[in-house]
């Protein structure tokens, strides 16, 4: 006869997400404790997420300037969710891994990625500079959600070996009707990976409204079809994403399983710089998020709590000019290398049919001249 | 003394020998262990299966859980899963149980497993071992019969494998478990119970290189797969009549040894491809297209294609043994390239 017993000895109810996202900082920056999310940061904590906030905010700006100026082919912009992934991003140690999403130069800072390698993928000059295993920082994923399975792979693999490290995988609301995270989430939840499946919902998939996304009542509420808790929290408020990431990520260390944290937030900008968001989006609502910028939130509590005064606003002020100015050297006219480079990379080892394409590709450039 | 494996048990050998050298090495899949969901319950029943074709069958009791594990029944999942795994340094081995299901996990195959390298710039390899089964011949219907080789060898950063004996599905699987790139290994299912001459020792055949099978003069055949069985014996028969043929297996399509193929043509002047895909942008094409671009001047006769119809598979067994290509449509090919080439020599020779 077969099992009629739940097979997994779990309360669905147990892995619900709270009715009201996790908050601990209110829109206007008082800090309120909440059951189960303490906070473990000290004032250096403090300062440092603030210090990644802005840093973001700089950093995406000289982008969005180098695509207008040319420099970069598009470019996605995080304006107004810092707080979602410096918080979750931070809650990671340095052996842990992130296989992030296009938008996530938040999340690299963290890292230690530098941003200018990374933008490299943008301009086309050459795909990504950066070194993943230095930073144990996967490539920005163009394809949708298709992350989401290497961060659960990797993850299985770490597992195998006997390793602690988690492995945080970054998503976005859209991504969450693709294939490739729900297959991740199912084998991150059948081999108990310690994988943290992180959603920023910022409300639109482009142009579409994530209530033409999916009927279910929340992204967080998704988990429970896994066996893994979702957790669900506000994701312009950076205590808030830090606390739920940091219970996320211990408890799969501690080998709990994988989870699934849903950071409700709003992109301000344009999905990428290819596409007008004012012809989808009214201008009321966008002036409703304004109002509940994370970093100006932060600031506040900052503050009140005497962490933030001229000096070290310079100190940040300074550091963000020179990341911004290293991008611009970075980038600025970066030449596109050999053309013979076509023909590296596809395989370790070139096959001797590369040889051909390779003289061809010589002759023409030599008859033709050098694009 | 010769050992006589089938080509099943050949890769199983290959499997846990690849599995003994090197711990990184792991298998997933459907149905590969068999039961190993229940061997709590059912110890005897944990290893009876896997799978359909009994491939990886005992690797479970040798190797635990943890090295052969029964997925999700999802191949997006564990193509995926493995290019992540393979990111982390080890060496997976996915199995799609036909080639015919590997559409769910296509994205991940052509977007990610084959691109990685490439997009991080030579810093992330991705040393996965992609083992499927192709072809037809088995009355298993369009979606469990098909081929496809053509759709894996079109795309730069995949490497395609097809063995055709025990001694080749051996030395080619373990190199390509042992390859730094992604390589999709392709088994005909109507050819796991071929028996051959296979060494117990390990060993290697470089991906890339093709087997001459059998020296001729005459013609150059190119087998794919279990076609190079039926070009066999078409070059018996053929041989009564007169005929020499030299049948050569690429054994490998991606990278495909071009200068053993056109050295042959070269000498011989007739090219037969012999492939049981659908005719249209196939291998059959790729090999008529190297002959026309860089043997042309060598080919005494039209190059002919013996290949499946452009339509699915039929499930229909009299309408299937239609499908896949015979002796005698080889033996017509081979007459028809001989006798086009004779009269146009005849033509030459009267000034006509």
């Amino acid at each position: 006869m077969s099992d009629t017993k739940m097979p997994l000895d779990l309360d669905p109810a147990d892995l619900l997400p709270p009715a009201e996202p996790v908050q601990l900082l209110d829109d206007e920056g008082t800090l309120h404790e909440v059951d189960g999310y303490p906070l473990d940061l000290k004032d250096s904590d403090f300062r440092d997420l603030y210090r990644y906030m802005v840093l973001a905010r700089r950093v995406d700006k000289q982008a969005i300037n180098l695509q207008r100026q040319g420099q970069l082919g598009v470019y996605a912009s995080l304006l107004g969710q810092e707080a979602a992934q410096i918080g979750g991003a931070y809650a990671l140690d340095q052996q842990d891994w992130v296989f992030p999403s296009y938008r996530e130069m938040g999340a690299a800072l963290v890292r230690g990625v530098d941003p200018g390698k990374v933008l490299h993928l943008f301009r086309g000059t050459w795909l990504s500079d950066h070194d993943p295993h230095e930073h144990h920082f996967g490539l920005l994923s163009i394809p949708i959600g298709t992350q989401a399975l290497h961060a659960a792979g990797f993850a299985m693999a770490a597992k195998l070996d006997g390793s602690d490290l988690v492995v945080m995988s970054y998503f976005g609301d859209g991504a969450t009707s693709e294939g490739d995270p729900h297959e991740a989430m199912n084998f991150a939840a059948v081999y108990e990976a310690a994988c943290v499946f992180f959603v920023q919902n910022n409300q639109y998939a482009i142009s579409v409204p994530l209530s033409k996304q999916t009927k279910a009542p929340t992204i967080a509420h998704k988990a429970v079809g896994y066996g893994m808790p979702g957790y669900r929290c506000d994701g312009n408020d950076v205590l808030a994403t830090y606390a739920v990431s940091r219970k996320a990520v211990d408890r799969a260390r501690a080998g709990g399983g994988p989870s699934l944290i849903e950071a409700v937030t709003y992109r301000m900008e344009a999905h990428t710089t290819a596409d007008d968001p004012t012809r989808y989006r009214t201008p009321a609502e966008l002036e409703q998020w304004k109002r509940r910028d994370p970093i100006a939130r932060f600031e506040t509590f900052l503050e009140s709590e005497g962490l933030l005064d001229d000096a070290f606003r310079a100190e940040i002020d300074e550091e963000a000019q020179a990341y911004a100015k290293r991008m611009r050297e970075e980038i600025y006219d970066a030449p596109h290398g050999d053309p013979m480079e076509l023909f590296e990379h596809v395989y370790a080892d070139p096959p001797a049919s590369y040889a051909e394409q390779r003289a061809l590709l010589q002759r023409e450039l030599d008859e033709h001249g050098t694009s | 003394m010769t050992r006589e494996l089938t080509i099943k048990d050949a890769l199983n050998e290959a499997l846990r020998q690849a599995m003994e050298a090197d711990d990184d090495v792991v298998l997933l899949g459907e149905d590969i262990a068999g039961g190993a969901g229940r061997d709590e319950a059912y110890p005897e029943a944990a290893d009876a299966w896997g799978g359909p074709f009994g491939v990886t069958q005992g690797l479970l009791g040798q190797f635990g859980r943890d090295r052969v594990m029964d997925t999700p029944i999802a191949e997006t999942g564990f193509v995926g899963a493995s290019i992540g795994m393979a990111i982390a340094g080890m060496r997976p081995v996915p199995e799609i149980m036909y080639v015919d299901f590997i559409g769910t996990s296509f994205d991940q195959l052509l977007n990610h497993a084959a691109k990685l390298r490439y997009l991080y710039g030579g810093k992330v390899s991705v040393p996965m071992t992609v083992r499927t089964v192709t072809g037809a011949g088995f009355r298993a219907a369009g979606e469990h019969s098909q081929t496809l080789y053509s759709l894996y060898t079109h795309i730069p950063g995949l490497k395609v494998v097809a063995p055709a004996t025990p001694y080749d599905a051996k030395g080619l699987l373990l190199a390509a478990i042992q390859d730094s790139d992604p390589v999709i290994f392709m088994e005909h299912k109507r050819l796991y119970m071929t028996t051959g001459h296979v060494p117990e020792e390990p060993y290697t055949i470089p991906l890339g290189t093709a087997s001459i099978v059998r020296a001729g003069d005459d013609v150059t055949i190119i087998g794919v797969q279990k076609m190079v069985h039926t070009a066999l014996e078409a070059a018996t028969e053929l041989e009564q009549q007169g005929i020499s043929c030299e049948v050569i297996d690429p054994r490998s399509y991606s990278p495909l040894d071009t200068d053993t193929i056109l050295t042959s043509i070269r000498r011989t002047g007739h090219l037969v491809v012999v492939d049981e895909s659908h005719p249209r942008c196939s291998l059959a094409t790729d090999i008529s297209a190297l002959a026309a671009e860089h043997a042309f001047h060598d080919l005494r006769g039209p190059v002919r294609m013996v290949t499946g119809t452009h339509s699915p598979v039929p499930f229909s067994p009299p309408l299937e043994d239609l499908y896949v290509p015979d002796v005698p449509r080889i033996v017509d090919a081979v007459r028809s390239t001989l006798d086009q080439g004779r009269k146009g020599a005849e033509a030459v020779a009267h000034g006509r």
